[in-house]
C-alpha cells in the first residue's frame, strides 16, 4: 500500500513487466506496480491496505536470473528488474494451487451465497480450471450460525487471513485468529467459542467484507445474494497509517 | 488520554499462579513472552486450561484468540489434562525404522488409546514425540520423563500394565 | 584479561587435576543415560571410595563418546589423554565397577574392552567433538583448562571485528544446518547493515528426525557454542543472543543454562567481557514442538511469542530479523567451528574437506547399521567407508539399500552411488541434501515407498498451514502415497504425484514445503520400480 504522503527521498527505478517498461517508487512491491498499470496478477491473500501476508503463491512471477520464483506482493521492485507475470509454467502452478484449494474444503458455488461474487469462483474461471483433477478431502467443517448479523462456514474458508489482519490492523479488536496447524488450522473468534459469544467482537463486518468467499457472510443471504463492499479499506487503512 | 490496561488477579490463591505470574513479571509482561509463559503454566498445571489462557492473555494485554492460536500451534501444549502416566513413542525416523509403529500399534490393542488420547480411566496418555535424539537406543520410548530404549511391544506393555 | 592470564588460569586448573594420573570417564549424554549411566557413575564413585585410595584417579561425568549402541560407556584416561589415548570400556553395568577400578593403572579389564583402534573412532578427525567425552560439561574451569575461551579473549582482545569477520570468510565454513551458505558472507552482510540493536541467534532447533548432533554438542561442550556466539556478537556488533532450544532436550537445556551461568560468573558472557567495553547476553528460549520452527523466519517468529509461521524473504534476518533489526542466525554446529578457526586461523580450517565443502561435518549414523552414534568426519569422506568402515556394515548379515540424509528434506541414496565424496554439493547432484548431519542406514528389508509415506506424514503434520502448496499440496501427496502404498493407486494417481511434486517444490514459502517433495522424488528416481510393482492394474 502506498504511503498516504510519498516521501521525498524514496528513489524512482524503472523496470519491465511482461517487456513493458515501467517506473516506479523503490518502496513499492511488484503487485502494486502491476495493479497501477493494470496488468493482471492473480492474488488472494493480498489486500491493498492490510500487511503483507505471502501465502496463497498465486501471485508468483519470474525474475529474469533468478531461478526461484517470487511473490509480487512481498517483493520490492529494483532498478533493471525484469519480470514475467505470465508464463506457461506459472499458468500451470496456478492452476494446480486453485484446484489445491477447491479440493481442500468444499466449494460449490451453485449453493454458495457468493456465487458469481466470489474471488475464488472469478480466479478459477481467470486460471482456467473447468475441472479439479485432484481428488477431493470430502471433510466436513462446521457452520457457526451464532452470531445475530454474521454466519461463518468453514467448509467455504480458504484461511487466507484477511479477516484476521482487518479485525487486528484495522478495527483493532483482534478478535479473529487461526488456531491449530497444517490441514487442521481453522479461523477462531476469541477462546474458538461461538462467534456470537466473543466478548471482543465489535459486530463492525469488515472481516465479513474483506472475505473473498462465502465463508463469512451476512445471516438471511441466500444464493448468489452475499454482495460484498471493500471500498473503506484503503481509505481507513491511509487514515489509520497517516503520521 | 491514558487508557491504564490493569492486570487481573489471580485466578485463584492456588500458590501455582505465583509461578506463572513470576515468568511474566521476569519478561517484564511483555507479549512476547507467551510461550515461556504457557511453559511455566504447562509445567505447573500440566495443561493449558480456559482460566489459564484467560488469565495469560490479560497479563500480557493479548487478545484471547492470540493466546488460542498460540497455545493450538505448538504440539507440545495440551488443553487437557494429560493421564496419571504419560508414555511417548518417539516416531524418529530411526525409530520407526526399527518398529516404532508397531509399539503405537500394541498401546492401542491392549489399551484402546492412540496417539494424543488418554485411557478412560485417567491412567496412561499416549503421545507422539518426533525424535527425542536417542536414535542409538531406537526404538525409544519416555515413560514418565525417564527413557526406556530398545523396546519391544512385549516389553513395552509388561511396563505400561505395571503402572498403577 | 588477556591471553597470558587465560593460559595462566587454564594452567592452574590443569595443576589442581595434576595429582590424579588417571580420570574414569563415564558418558552422561542423554543417550548413555538412558541406558544407565548414572548408576555406574555412581557405583563407580562408591568404588574409588572403597579402594586403597592409592588409585590416584578421579571419576567424572562427560559428554558424549560417539558409540551410542555400545552405551553406557566408561573411558580409563591417563590425565589429559583424548578418547583413543583411553581405555574404553563397554555396556558397562554398576557390578563391573569395582574390577574396572582395580584395573586402573594395570592390565585393561578385555572382557568389556572396546578397542579404540577400530575404524569407528580411528576413521574420525575431531573438531567440533575435540572435547566431547572428554571435559565436564557442566564445568566452565574444564573447558577453559582445555584452552576454552581463548578464541573469545584472542579476538576480544587482539582482533578487530573486521579481522575476525576475514578469518570466518578464509575458514570457508558454510552452515552446518542443512542450507550451507557461507558462514563468512552472512556475518559480513550483518555487520554491513547499520543498526543500534543487532541479534546472534543460535538455532538449536534439531528436528529432523534421526539427528541428534547439535544435541550431543549441546550435552557435552555447551561452552564452546557459547563462545562461538559470542565471538559472532564481536564481529557484527551485537549485544544481545538467543538460543532456541527445543523443549524435547531437557539436558540440553540444564546444560546450557548452567554454562551461561557459569560463563557470567567467569566474566566470559554478560557485562565487559574479559574486561573488555565488549558486552554480550545470552538467553534460552523454549521450542514448543514445531519442526518448522528450525526455519529461520519461523524461528524468530517463536522468540517473539508468535505462531511459528515463517515469512516470506526478502527480507532477509540480516537486514530484518528478530523485531526488525539485523540479526545473524546460525546453527549450533557452526557456532561449535568458531573457537577453533579463530585458535588455528582460517587457513588452517580451508585446508580441511574439499575445494567447496571445508572443515569436518558431525554425523549421526542410526538406522539398520552395526554402530550407531556419532561421528565427525573431514568433508568429502567416501559415504561408503562412513557406512562400511566407520559404521561397521549392515548388522544381521542384510544387504544395504538406501541411506537417507537431510532427513524430511533429504533422500535416498542406493548403493550404486556410495562411492561419492561427501560435500554439500556431491549430495545435492544426487537429489538430496546434506541437511543438518542425520543418515538413516536402511537394509534390504526397508519399503521405499512405505518410506517416502514417512517422511510426508512428517512433513504433512508440520506443516504451519500457512501457504497453500504446503497445506493442501503435502496431504494429497499423503494421501496418494498412502493409496499406493496400499496397492490400491493407479498410474494417473502416480502422474498426480509426479505433478503435485514440482508444484509444492516450486511454490512453498519456505524451505519445508520447498523440500517436502524431496523424499518422494529421490525414491522416485533411485526405486521407481517399487512403486510401479505397488501400482493396480489400470
Amino acid at each position: 500500500m502506498p504511503p498516504a504522503n510519498p516521501q521525498a527521498n524514496v528513489r524512482v527505478v524503472t523496470l519491465t513487466i511482461d517487456g513493458q517498461d515501467l517506473s516506479a517508487r523503490a518502496d513499492e512491491t511488484i503487485i502494486e506496480v502491476c495493479r497501477e498499470n493494470q496488468i493482471p496478477i492473480p492474488s488472494l491473500c493480498y489486500l491493498d491496505g492490510l500487511s503483507i501476508w505471502g501465502a496463497c503463491r498465486l501471485c508468483l512471477v519470474e525474475l529474469e536470473g533468478q531461478n526461484r520464483l517470487f511473490a509480487a506482493c512481498s517483493t520490492r521492485v529494483a532498478e533493471g528488474m525484469r519480470i514475467t507475470t505470465q508464463t506457461e509454467r506459472l499458468r500451470r502452478y496456478r492452476r494446480t494451487i486453485v484446484e489445491l484449494l477447491f479440493a481442500e474444503r468444499s466449494h460449490i458455488c451453485s449453493v454458495c451465497v457468493s456465487n458469481n461474487h466470489c474471488e475464488l469462483q472469478t480466479l478459477a474461471q481467470k486460471c482456467g480450471v473447468d475441472h479439479v483433477r485432484i481428488p477431493y478431502r470430502q471433510a466436513r467443517y462446521q457452520m457457526d450460525s451464532s452470531h445475530e448479523l454474521f454466519r461463518l462456514d468453514h467448509n467455504r474458508c480458504i484461511l487466507c487471513t484477511r479477516c484476521v489482519r482487518v479485525c487486528d490492523e484495522i478495527e483493532g479488536a483482534h478478535t479473529w485468529d487461526v488456531m491449530g496447524r497444517g490441514s487442521d488450522c481453522q479461523v477462531i473468534t476469541d477462546l474458538a467459542q461461538p462467534w456470537g459469544e466473543s466478548e471482543t467482537c465489535t459486530g463492525c463486518g469488515k472481516c465479513v467484507q474483506v472475505c473473498p468467499t462465502g465463508a463469512l457472510v451476512k445471516q438471511g443471504t441466500s444464493a448468489g445474494e452475499m454482495v460484498k463492499d471493500k471500498h473503506f479499506l484503503p481509505i481507513l487503512a491511509r487514515r489509520r497509517h497517516a503520521p | 488520554m491514558t487508557l491504564l490496561q490493569s492486570r487481573p488477579p489471580l485466578p485463584s490463591d492456588d500458590k501455582r499462579w505465583k509461578l506463572v505470574n513470576a515468568t511474566m513479571r521476569r519478561n517484564g509482561y511483555a507479549g512476547h513472552a507467551l510461550i515461556e509463559t504457557l511453559h511455566s503454566v504447562q509445567d505447573a498445571f500440566g495443561f493449558l486450561d480456559e482460566t489459564a489462557m484467560r488469565f495469560v492473555a490479560g497479563s500480557l494485554d493479548l487478545s484471547l484468540s492470540k493466546v488460542f492460536g498460540v497455545a493450538t500451534f505448538y504440539h507440545l501444549f495440551m488443553l487437557k489434562p494429560k493421564g496419571r502416566h504419560a508414555c511417548v513413542v518417539c516416531t524418529g525416523t530411526a525409530c520407526y525404522i526399527k518398529g516404532a509403529g508397531g509399539l503405537v500399534d500394541a498401546i492401542q490393542e491392549r489399551f484402546a488409546v492412540g496417539p494424543g488420547e488418554t485411557t478412560e480411566d485417567n491412567r496412561l496418555s499416549v503421545l507422539i514425540a518426533r525424535c527425542v535424539g536417542a536414535c542409538g537406543l531406537a526404538p525409544a520410548v519416555v515413560l514418565d520423563g525417564a527413557m526406556q530404549g530398545k523396546q519391544t511391544a512385549q516389553q513395552l506393555m509388561t511396563r505400561l500394565e505395571r503402572l498403577d | 584479561m588477556n591471553l597470558d592470564d587465560l593460559a595462566e588460569l587454564a594452567e592452574g586448573y590443569r595443576a589442581k587435576e595434576a595429582g590424579n594420573a588417571y580420570e574414569a570417564r563415564v558418558c552422561m549424554a542423554a543417550s548413555c543415560q538412558s541406558s544407565g549411566a548414572p548408576a555406574v557413575l555412581t557405583a563407580l564413585t562408591q568404588a574409588l571410595g572403597e579402594g586403597e585410595g592409592e588409585t590416584g584417579c578421579k571419576v567424572k561425568g562427560v559428554g558424549c563418546m560417539g558409540l551410542c549402541s555400545a552405551g553406557p560407556l566408561v573411558a580409563i584416561a591417563p590425565q589429559g589423554a583424548d578418547l583413543m589415548g583411553s581405555t574404553l570400556y563397554r555396556d558397562v553395568k554398576p557390578e563391573d565397577a569395582a574390577d574396572i577400578m582395580a584395573s586402573v593403572g594395570g592390565a585393561p579389564l578385555e572382557r568389556l574392552r572396546c578397542p579404540t583402534d577400530q575404524p569407528f573412532f580411528a576413521r574420525q578427525r575431531r573438531i567440533v567433538l575435540e572435547n566431547s567425552g572428554i571435559i565436564d560439561p557442566d564445568s566452565c574451569k574444564g573447558y577453559v583448562a582445555v584452552g576454552g575461551y581463548a578464541a573469545l579473549v584472542q579476538a576480544l582482545g587482539e582482533m578487530t571485528p573486521a579481522e575476525v569477520l576475514r578469518e570466518v570468510t578464509a575458514s570457508g565454513l558454510r552452515g552446518r544446518g542443512g542450507g550451507g551458505y557461507p558462514a563468512g558472507l552472512k556475518w559480513s552482510t550483518v555487520a554491513k547493515v547499520p543498526g543500534d540493536q543487532k541479534y546472534v541467534i543460535c538455532n538449536a532447533d534439531e528436528g529432523d528426525p534421526g539427528a541428534f548432533m547439535d544435541r550431543a554438542v549441546l550435552e557435552s561442550d555447551p561452552h564452546r557454542v557459547l563462545e562461538g556466539m559470542a565471538i559472532a556478537a564481536y564481529a557484527i556488533g551485537a549485544s544481545k543472543g538467543y538460543l532456541y532450544v527445543r523443549a524435547e532436550y531437557p539436558l540440553a537445556v540444564e546444560r546450557l543454562t548452567t554454562a551461561i551461568r557459569k560463563a557470567k560468573r567467569s566474566g566470559f558472557l554478560g557485562a565487559r567481557i574479559a574486561e573488555t567495553s565488549f558486552s554480550f547476553e545470552v538467553e534460552i528460549r523454549l521450542g514448543a514442538g514445531a519442526f518448522v520452527c528450525g526455519e529461520e523466519t519461523a524461528l524468530m517468529a517463536s522468540i517473539e511469542g508468535n505462531r511459528g509461521q515463517p515469512r516470506p524473504r526478502p527480507p532477509y534476518p540480516a537486514e530484518s530479523g528478530l523485531w526488525g533489526c539485523p540479526t545473524l542466525i546460525n546453527n549450533v554446529e557452526t557456532f561449535a567451528n568458531i573457537a577453533p578457526i579463530i585458535r588455528n586461523g582460517g587457513d588452517w580450517f580451508a585446508a580441511i574437506g574439499t575445494e567447496k565443502s571445508k572443515g569436518t561435518k558431525v554425523f549421526a549414523l542410526a538406522g539398520t547399521i552395526a554402530n550407531t552414534g556419532l561421528i565427525e568426519v573431514p568433508m568429502g569422506t567416501r559415504l561408503r567407508d562412513i557406512i562400511e568402515a566407520i559404521g561397521g556394515g549392515i548388522p544381521g548379515g542384510k544387504a544395504f539399500k538406501a541411506v537417507q540424509t537431510g532427513g524430511p528434506s533429504g533422500g535416498c541414496i542406493p548403493e550404486t552411488h556410495l562411492d561419492i565424496p561427501v560435500d554439500y554439493d556431491s549430495l545435492k547432484t544426487l537429489g538430496t541434501i546434506m541437511g543438518s548431519g542425520g543418515m538413516i542406514v536402511m537394509d534390504e528389508t526397508a519399503d521405499m515407498v512405505d518410506v517416502a509415506r514417512y517422511f510426508m506424514e512428517f512433513c504433512m503434520t508440520e506443516s504451519c498451514g500457512k501457504c497453500i502448496p504446503c497445506r493442501a499440496g503435502t496431504q494429497q501427496m499423503h494421501a496418494l502415497l498412502d493409496s499406493i502404498a496400499r496397492g490400491r493407486g493407479t498410474r494417473q494417481d502416480l502422474a498426480l504425484l509426479e505433478e503435485l511434486c514440482e508444484v509444492v517444490q516450486a511454490t512453498s514459502l519456505c524451505g519445508l514445503g520447498q523440500t517436502a517433495p524431496n523424499p518422494v522424488l529421490s525414491t522416485l528416481k533411485y526405486f521407481r520400480e517399487e512403486y510401479e510393482a505397488k501400482l493396480s492394474g489400470t
